[in-house]
């Protein structure tokens, strides 16, 4: 059996393939938090909340309406998008004009909130999704098996974040919001509908993180208490990323995501801390994170 | 005597009188949670800092004073001054990592430390992982009187909140408290005056963290035990709360929050369940969006319109 550093090739590379799917959800989850930041300046605690809600509606659809994984993969984050609309409507745009921190207290309110009710409905136990036939199964590459599903979550994540990149950064939609969050004043002043925008963007967050928790239940168990611990994480994340840019968040996730899967291999007892000890380290090195600029 | 005085006078008779007509237990659990949530703001309400990871300092507090009470057998005073000296370093190692980055930055990063501090306890040994350090002795107070006798012990709560409460109060009006201030309306105005304003920061996160893990360790003694909720987010959020319900940067308002919640917690734990996550939510919610000044600040305000009205005439 080849081997290195002691470690048999398969599992090193199993392990791998684990720290990308995780380093997947953190990109698609720092996405969504960067994108919400850079248009309204706020930090959006209920990420974590949001992503399970996402999973939550799909195994919920498949329990009560029969809809299966695909059309979930749709309609949840759909679903998500609009609550986010909702949430933004009613009471984010109160807070764009007072300090950043209100934004991020009403949004560890609004956690709570919907983690409070999940938790009181179902428990803090996880519900199980079976993975659509599709993507069961594993591909035998010869010097490993590579489930299926693993596969699926990052090539989806991978695509759902470079079509953002595309579209913030190629198009003229893009063009209008990266005007709105460099000076939203005179971007108005040229006709152009800023609350719209602010609006759009921060249910296109919260879609993104629905759609992570879609892509998440058939990997994980599905529990009202998944979003809070990963949430925590992605926070790391983007410190060490900072949020200036969107190629370095994705950057940064799947990055760590896989030195977090690595450190499994090799020391397991530190794998839930490394993120953590990356991030003071950076703190030390670089404070204003790897691609961000210092304001 | 002063109106002021009196007034603390006051205050001080009825926390004296308390144990006569409430449960001696919960007294100690608001007493507790009212230092914790002062020295929390300290940092929110006085220097503009938002610690999310203000659990990291009350957690490690209790579980150093509960091991070494426990384990190493030491006296009360020296296990809770151990407790506390454990918090106050782990506040100046955190806080001179967060205080590189401000705002919105600073309260993450506090928050992925405090995470880290959490998985250490879940992990670690000495802490009994979820089952939690328990059967803490409480001792005796210099060698003579029993802490064992709840009576005993409220006095010795009270008078460690009432040293710390004075603490805070003298250093909110002394010089280095104005700094504090200034470093909170103006950042950049208080550099350009010279001063070290990293410095400050650092001083008062750990002047913070330290009171916070005296709040934890003296909670560890009323309670026997250390568990992991002690060190969790919801509890660095719980704080938060406590603080802009009462009114944060102002003296009483957090003892008003800090008695609000937990009495409401008390209350509502055996009747509703796991929805009192959800009640919190909500008032965290209300507080943001109509209720910033918090109780403290609403009545101040309230107070200050009526008496403005009548000197106007």
């Amino acid at each position: 059996m080849t081997e290195i550093f002691g470690v048999p090739i398969q599992a090193l590379m199993g392990q791998l393939m684990l720290g990308l799917v995780s380093g997947s959800f953190y990109a698609m989850l720092s996405l969504g938090l960067a994108v919400i930041f850079g248009m309204l300046n706020i930090i959006n605690f209920a990420h974590g909340a949001l992503y399970m809600m996402g999973a939550f509606l799909a195994w919920m659809g498949l329990e009560y309406f029969a809809l299966g994984y695909w059309q979930a993969l749709l309609l949840a984050p759909l679903a998500v998008g609009l609550f986010g609309i909702v949430i933004e409507r009613s009471m984010l745009q109160w807070l764009y004009k007072l300090d950043h921190l209100y934004g991020l207290l009403l949004t560890f309110g609004l956690a709570l909130v919907i983690e409070g009710l999940f938790t009181n409905g179902y428990g803090v136990s996880g519900q199980p999704y079976s993975i659509p036939e599709e993507l069961s199964g594993a591909f035998n590459l010869g010097f490993m098996f590579l489930p299926k599903y693993r596969a699926w979550v990052i090539v989806a994540s991978l695509a759902v974040c470079f079509c953002t990149w595309f579209v913030i950064e190629k198009t003229r939609l893009g063009a209008y919001l990266r005007a709105a969050t460099e000076n939203p004043k005179l971007t108005q002043a040229f006709g152009i509908n800023v609350p719209l925008m602010v609006m759009l963007t921060y249910g296109f967050g919260a879609a993104l993180a629905g759609f992570a928790g879609v892509l998440a239940a058939p990997a994980i168990q599905v529990s009202p208490l998944m979003g809070s611990n990963l949430i925590i994480v992605v926070f790391a994340v983007v410190v060490i990323g900072g949020m200036g840019s969107i190629l370095g968040s994705i950057l940064t996730g799947l990055g760590l995501g896989v030195i977090e899967g690595l450190t499994k291999v090799f020391y397991p007892e530190a794998s839930a801390t490394v993120v953590f000890v990356i991030m003071a380290i950076v703190l030390m090195i670089r404070p204003a994170g790897l691609f961000g600029k210092e304001r | 005597m002063s109106r002021k005085a009196l007034a603390y006078a006051a205050l001080l008779a009825f926390g004296l009188a308390a144990p006569l007509f409430i449960y001696p237990v919960l007294v100690m659990k608001i007493l507790c949670f009212a230092l914790f949530a002062c020295a929390f703001n300290l940092l929110l309400g006085y220097t503009g800092l938002l610690s999310f990871g203000h659990a990291a300092f009350f957690g490690t507090a209790a579980y150093v004073a509960g091991h070494a009470l426990k384990e190493w057998g030491l006296p009360t005073e020296l296990g809770l001054l151990a407790g506390t000296a454990a918090a106050g370093l782990l506040g100046w190692a955190v806080g001179s990592l967060a205080i590189r980055r401000t705002g919105i930055y600073f309260a993450m990063v506090t928050l992925a430390l405090a995470q880290m501090v959490y998985f250490i306890f879940l992990q670690a040994s000495f802490t009994g992982g979820e089952d939690g350090l328990q059967g803490v002795p409480r001792g005796t107070l210099l060698g003579f009187v029993d802490l064992s006798d709840d009576l005993n012990l409220y006095y010795f709560v009270l008078a460690i909140f009432v040293f710390a409460f004075w603490l805070i109060y003298r250093t909110i009006h002394s010089p280095f408290g104005q700094i504090l201030k200034a470093i909170r309306e103006n950042e950049p105005r208080a550099i350009s005056l010279g001063y070290d304003v990293a410095k400050y920061k650092l001083l008062a996160f750990v002047l913070s963290a330290t009171l916070a893990g005296l709040a934890g360790a003296t909670k560890m003694l009323v309670f026997k035990f250390a568990t992991l909720t002690d060190a969790h987010w919801h509890l660095s959020g719980e704080v938060v709360l406590m603080t802009i319900l009462g009114g944060m940067g102002t003296v009483f308002g957090p003892v008003v929050g800090s008695s609000v919640i937990v009495t409401l917690q008390n209350e509502l734990a055996d009747k509703v369940g796991s929805l009192v996550t959800v009640i919190m939510g909500c008032i965290f919610v209300i507080c943001v969006l109509a209720f910033r000044r918090g109780i403290v600040g609403e009545v101040a305000a309230l107070y200050q319109r009526v008496v403005g009205k009548r000197a106007r005439g």
